[in-house]
């Protein structure tokens, strides 16, 4: 299944958004994801199916003010 | 004498507020955040690096159990991009807390306040506790209150520019009429800034570039944390009016 993951072609087999973060080596707990821009509760990652072609934005906290 | 900061039934041991951005790494940031002995600190929030994983996260190095996270939404341009930030802030994080920037040009990056009024708005009604970022004007300020900002954060002079509070007036005006708490956001440069920022009867000041930049960081954290003491000590204390001429100290009775 072909994804676009913060902004970039992903290829991937997996077919959850947990999945996804464990294949990309990402902890669930460190960050907020959305899918077609729809904020995905952390508690939906598990079950949440992704399809062919969803845009995918993985993001986390980093110094700021 | 209890002297706590209390917003949305959110208690502060510090009046600094302090943010993450700008060190030279996160261990850095962690002993200037020490050092400044405060419980609220900003963080911006970005897209993870799946390419080039690091490791190492900031958040492994601000203890949960010291420290309140306080996301913003520096960077975003319109009230579309700032209400995505901040929806995927509260689910990256563990409070409705947002530090709302909508910014109207990237030179000043003065807030757009029709922008941030209509964002403050949305975002109160979705339960979050809206800190916007404005600018020193008491109307706009008046605004976002109404509009359900749980404080609101006038800036001192532009965002890195260290030039201080350059209209004490309006800031004094603002905390004036101000329900909520008024924190100056932006603009310090150096200790003496803070200091004034709180002896004008700001609830509280929001730091970083003057900390992050300076020569010593550390030692920088260390001298906010007691400026914003000294000043918030001050504006207790009820200062003198000033008066344009003399009166002497010593007593003239007694005199030969």
């Amino acid at each position: 299944m072909r994804l676009k993951v913060n902004g970039e072609r992903y290829e991937t087999g997996r077919s959850t958004i947990a999945e996804l973060l464990d294949e990309l080596g990402i902890l669930p707990e460190r960050v907020a994801v959305e899918v077609n821009l729809k904020v995905i509760k952390r508690a939906d990652f598990a079950h949440y199916a992704l399809h062919e072609g969803d845009a995918v934005e993985v993001v986390n906290f980093v110094g700021g003010g | 004498m209890e002297d706590t900061l209390v917003i949305k039934g959110i208690e502060f041991r510090s009046r600094l507020w302090v943010g993450t951005g700008k060190y030279k790494d996160f261990n850095e940031t962690a002993r200037a955040i020490e050092a400044s002995g405060a419980d609220m600190v900003t963080v911006a929030v970005r897209r993870v690096n799946i390419i080039d994983r690091k490791s190492e996260n900031l958040l492994d190095y601000l203890d949960p159990k010291k420290y309140k996270i306080l996301p913003n939404t520096a960077g975003c341009y319109t009230v579309e991009d700032a209400l995505r930030y901040s929806r995927l802030a509260r689910e990256a994080g563990v409070s409705d807390m947002i530090k709302l920037e909508v910014i109207g040009d990237e030179r000043t990056l003065f807030p757009d306040t029709i922008g941030l009024l209509k964002a403050t708005e949305t975002l109160a009604k979705e339960g979050f506790i809206v800190f916007p970022y404005t600018n020193d004007d008491p109307i706009m300020a008046k605004r976002l209150e109404d509009a359900g900002a749980a404080a609101v954060m006038p800036l001192g002079a532009p965002i890195g520019s260290g030039l201080g509070i350059r209209n004490p007036y309006n800031i004094k005006i603002i905390l004036e009429a101000a329900k909520v708490p008024i924190i100056v956001d932006a603009g310090v440069g150096t200790a003496s800034d803070a200091a004034i920022a709180m002896e004008l009867g700001c609830d509280a000041v929001l730091i970083n570039t003057a900390i992050a930049g300076a020569g010593d960081p550390i030692a920088m954290a260390e001298a906010m944390k007691h400026a914003v003491l000294a000043g918030r000590l001050a504006y207790r204390a009820g200062r003198i009016g000033k008066k344009l001429y003399a009166t002497a100290s010593s007593p003239f009775e007694g005199m030969l």
